[in-house]
């Protein structure tokens, strides 16, 4: 009987929250009941703790002190402030949206000369709307059993819906910028919705970022629905302020023999939870997931994967790298399961931790889950620190130690910077992974 | 006038506490060649390292000098800005980053050191062109990663390759023939051999005579059981050849 649990301080917060705020959240009928329904799964549950399997690393019940009051609406100075925030994107000619604590802002965004084939919405008018589709997948795309996505589903209130129709190929990358302005802390839940038709392309790109200091709570989470033939890039960039709170899912339904390249790259935030609910549905789908964490400090970044090859002929790799400096935290857990008859499936994860100090932390835990028996999948894992034959080479040849060390840093956060498609993306988190190296100096 | 590198009664162990180097004296002088051969296990590699500043070695006596400089007192990327070049018996490799973003920045970083201004990637790009030519290293093999997948012969030439572009005062070759076959061993030779000048001395240590015939030698030293125990011209080289180490093994035991 797992309700005979205290309720925490926190728990009873979110459960205010969500009193609170459901008369008044975006949604007609079926929304609301899909939110009822959502809270009730997190309220039976809880927050997750170190009991639960998939959060088995990042114990949020303990971490989590309280919650925090939701977001107001933006104003004109939060708008002010999110206007001059700094873009790792800018220049790089992207269509930009903005997100201002949580809130889609369309005097912010690049609204103009939509490509035909290319719809955005923000995400409130589109639940507002409360059309059957939207309804059926706030949950539907992969179960919604854990419990920070059910949460994220019964108090989403804004985010943004993009669409984009079969067989447009879209040049023109679209960055979604989630910025928190307010430093008093508060909590923002926001819910995106991609939606790729057939033979479509696109390149999407969030990032998240936010005022150092302020313990502000950000839980978001992202739809991606890529239909048969169609190419999605979607790049996620967290440099979250670096008290904040920051649980992001990726829900990812990918048709048949589709080309999926995902990458994460963490740079921010005190806590932050990166997990990522990916389907193959389709046959001959081929996925490209890569995650970056460079954590310094206090700093803990979980990122959990569980990607289920569900028709055959599919080929994923999996590359996950952390570096991790002071007494931070790196976690991956990495889940690749073959369904009956996906056979053929070619899966192959690897995830390597780069420890700087002895009181740094990395755990890996990856799992295999085969139910077809042709197939090839693998998994890898490696931590070790900085190797000193290495810096003594480059050293050796005039290096200064802290220069050899960044050098040897860059080289091995490099694999994943590499896998952005995008030259304009490939820059700036080589700008990030820059500016985390200077900050450390 | 001062030595370019001077080395007074060394002692070295491994940390842990073996003894390596036991009473080393050399002196090298600008323009000079020295080689240093002896048996496996003698402390030849030790010494390079030594020189070159590589951690875990204890230097329990003795006092090394770099034209008058204690280089015993500086770290490894010092020594280098100072001229110390340590060409590796098995150089590393290093995934992800390129040949080329290694060269910049070990050549701007000795400049930088030096206060020198640094060259700008153009000026530098040609100049390794230049250097990578005489060498027979293709431009292709310069965007690699550093010696990924480079064979034996390419791994030497690439060494050879930073020695020409760094110009050190003082060269320390640890091994170089070892891996090489005939044609890859005369293009390193020939890579060394144009770095002999009037300014700078080098020291080879090999245990084959073979490499001295292709960088011929002023002076020749046997070394055996960490120091010195007999020294000759080039010819002595040839002497070792055909009466082997056995005997100054025995004598310095």
């Amino acid at each position: 009987m797992g309700v005979a649990i205290r309720k925490t301080k926190a728990e009873l917060g979110l459960a205010d929250l969500y009193q609170g705020a459901r008369r008044y959240l975006p949604g007609g009928e079926e929304i609301t009941a899909v939110r009822a329904a959502a809270f009730d799964r997190f309220n039976v549950v809880g927050l997750p703790h170190r009991r639960v399997e998939a959060w088995r690393y990042t114990d949020l019940r303990t971490q989590m002190k309280e919650a925090k009051r939701l977001a107001s609406l933006p104003d004109d100075a939060a708008k002010a402030k999110a206007r001059e925030a700094r873009d790792l994107f800018a220049g790089a000619g992207f269509r930009k949206l903005v997100i201002v604590d949580g809130a889609f802002v369309p005097e912010l965004s690049d609204l103009a000369g939509l490509e035909p084939g290319l719809t955005i919405q923000p995400m409130a008018d589109a639940l507002a709307a409360d059309k059957p589709l939207l309804s059926q997948r706030l949950g539907a795309i992969v179960p919604d059993d854990d419990p920070a996505l059910a949460l994220n589903t019964a108090l989403a209130a804004n985010g943004v819906v993009i669409l984009v129709a079969p067989g447009t190929a879209l040049s023109r990358p679209i960055h979604v910028a989630f910025v928190t302005t307010n430093w008093v802390a508060t909590s923002m839940f926001t819910r995106s919705l991609v939606n790729i038709g057939a033979g479509a392309s696109a390149t999407i790109v969030e990032s998240h970022q936010g005022p150092d200091g302020s313990e502000y709570q950000v839980n978001t989470a992202m739809q991606l629905i890529v239909g048969d033939e169609a190419r999605i890039d979607h790049i996620k960039v967290v440099s979250e302020g670096s008290s904040a709170l920051h649980i992001g899912s990726l829900l990812a339904n990918i048709g048949a023999r589709a080309t999926f390249n995902q990458l994460g790259f963490v740079a921010g935030g005190s806590l932050v939870r990166n997990q990522l609910f990916v389907r193959l549905a389709g046959e001959g789908t081929v996925a490209d997931i890569r995650g970056g964490a460079l954590l310094s400090g206090t700093q803990h970044a979980d990122t959990t994967l569980s990607i289920e090859h569900a028709a055959e002929n599919g080929q994923s790799r999996e590359t996950f790298k952390a570096v991790v400096g002071d007494t931070a935290r790196a976690v991956f857990q990495g889940k690749i399961t073959v369904a009956p008859g996906a056979q053929k499936t070619d899966a192959k994860m690897m995830s390597r931790a780069l420890l700087l100090s002895d009181e740094a932390e990395a755990d890996s835990k990856p799992e295999l889950e085969i139910f077809a028996d042709d197939v090839q999948c693998g998994h890898g894992t490696t931590t070790g620190a900085i190797d000193d034959e290495l810096l003594f080479y480059l050293m050796a040849r005039g290096i200064p130690p802290a220069e050899a060390k960044a050098l040897l840093i860059q080289a091995f956060i490099g694999e994943i910077i590499e896998g952005a498609a995008n030259e304009a993306v490939r820059d700036a988190l080589t700008g990030a992974m820059l500016g985390w190296l200077g900050r450390r100096e | 006038m001062t030595a370019l590198l001077e080395i007074k009664g060394l002692h070295a162990e491994i940390a842990g506490g073996r003894k390596i180097i036991q009473g080393l004296d050399l002196t090298v002088n600008k323009g000079e060649i020295h080689a240093i051969m002896g048996p496996n296990g003698a402390g030849k590699s030790t010494l390079s390292y030594v020189l070159a500043g590589k951690p875990g070695y204890e230097i329990t006596a003795g006092e090394v000098y770099l034209n008058g400089e204690d280089l015993l007192a500086m770290s490894a990327d010092e020594r280098a800005a100072k001229g110390v070049f340590l060409a590796f018996q098995y150089p590393l490799e290093i995934p992800g980053v390129a040949t080329l973003t290694f060269l910049r920045a070990a050549f701007n970083a000795q400049r930088k050191a030096r206060g020198e201004e640094e060259l700008s990637s153009p000026d530098l790009i040609k100049r390794v062109r230049e250097i990578a030519k005489t060498l027979n290293i293709d431009a292709d093999m310069l965007k690699r990663p550093l010696n990924v997948g480079f064979s034996g012969g390419e791994k030497k030439r690439n060494e050879t390759l930073q020695m020409a572009l760094l110009q050190p005062s003082l060269c320390v070759l640890d091994e170089t023939d070892s891996g090489l076959d005939i044609d890859a061993l005369k293009v390193v030779a020939n890579g060394v051999n144009a770095l002999r000048s009037a300014e700078r001395g080098m020291i080879v240590i090999t245990h084959y005579q073979r490499l001295l015939d292709y960088i011929v030698p002023d002076i020749v030293h046997v070394f055996a059981a960490g120091r010195i125990v007999r020294t000759g011209g080039a010819d002595l080289a040839r002497e070792l050849e055909a009466t082997g180490y056995a005997q100054y093994q025995s004598e310095a035991a």
